[in-house]
């Protein structure tokens, strides 16, 4: 494996630089395509709001997706994640506008562990709200 | 109308094993705006270590609900997919996904819960290889919007 960060020269408290995920309609209907999830609250606004949502909305796994980017770009090595789980706790509202949204994502080393591991807690954040709650990565540093 | 409780504990063996591949794995990918080359390109993943290139942490998610919607889909179960949300995902690696990988899976329905007006689903996933090596364990939690009302 090839983790570029190294075990030794991190610290618990250190945070992790955020970052800007942009999210358009197209990204969700792309998205759609690849992960085999057609719900049509995800691409269909007059379905959406029939269903009591505010507009469209990702797909909670669009921005796990995001979450999960964030901490490979960091860690330098996708391979190097044992664990990863998040909890949806708001949505992620993308308007049929060219900018569509933004999912911010930062991080913080929670803790380390034995045989290189850490733990990194994520925050995810879009239009305001946290968008991703309870959310922990364990990933094996080099 | 409260989901089917009677539905705790029953397990799901997917209809057949599912079979990774590197055209799957770019393109989801790149459907996440991901362009890893350990994602994309087998000698940048060889160059960093691995066999092949490598699934991004939640590709699971793309093959590992197929033995489960049979059972969410029962009508006996009671499920109105128009009110579902997803609650929670989580993935535990024992080992990366390659593409080449062949995988079975086998979903089991967890526990299901009321919290205020909405009904919570976990499902556990449990991915192996052929020769039943553990790979990958998946747990995803629905949430069904007023289905406690």
């Amino acid at each position: 494996m090839a983790a570029t960060v190294k075990y030794d020269e991190v610290e618990v408290g250190q945070e992790i630089p955020p970052v800007d995920y942009p999210v358009r309609r197209i990204n969700l209907i792309q998205y759609a395509g690849a992960s085999g999830d057609f719900n049509p609250i995800h691409w269909n606004e007059r379905f959406a709001k029939q269903v009591g949502l505010p507009d469209v909305i990702a797909h909670g796994m669009y921005t796990m997706a995001q979450g999960g980017r964030f901490i490979t770009d960091w860690v330098g090595d996708p391979g190097a994640v044992l664990d990863y789980g998040v909890r949806f706790s708001s949505m992620v509202v993308v308007p049929d506008t060219d900018e569509g949204t933004t999912i911010t994502v930062s991080g913080v080393v929670e803790s380390k562990l034995e045989d290189n591991k850490v733990v990194i807690a994520i925050t995810a954040k879009s239009g305001g709200n946290r968008v991703l709650s309870k959310a922990r990565a364990v990933v094996r540093l080099a | 109308m409260a989901l089917n409780r009677d539905f705790i504990g029953r397990s799901y063996p997917a209809p057949e094993p599912y079979e990774v591949s590197r055209v799957k794995i770019k393109e989801f990918a790149l459907a996440i705006g991901d362009e890893n080359p350990i994602y994309l390109n087998r000698e940048a993943a060889r160059a960093a270590g691995h066999p092949d290139v490598v699934a991004p942490p939640t590709f699971p998610i793309v093959f590992t609900l197929t033995g489960a919607s049979e059972a969410l889909a029962d009508p006996e179960f009671g499920l109105n997919f128009a009110m579902v949300v997803h609650g929670e995902q989580r993935f535990e690696y024992r080992r990366p996904i390659y593409a080449g990988d062949v995988l079975n899976h086998t979903s089991t329905i967890m526990d299901i819960r009321s919290v205020g007006r909405n009904e919570f689903v976990t499902v556990r996933s449990d991915v192996t290889t052929l020769d039943g090596e553990l790979v990958c364990t998946t747990y995803n939690t629905i949430v069904e919007r007023g289905g406690a009302a």
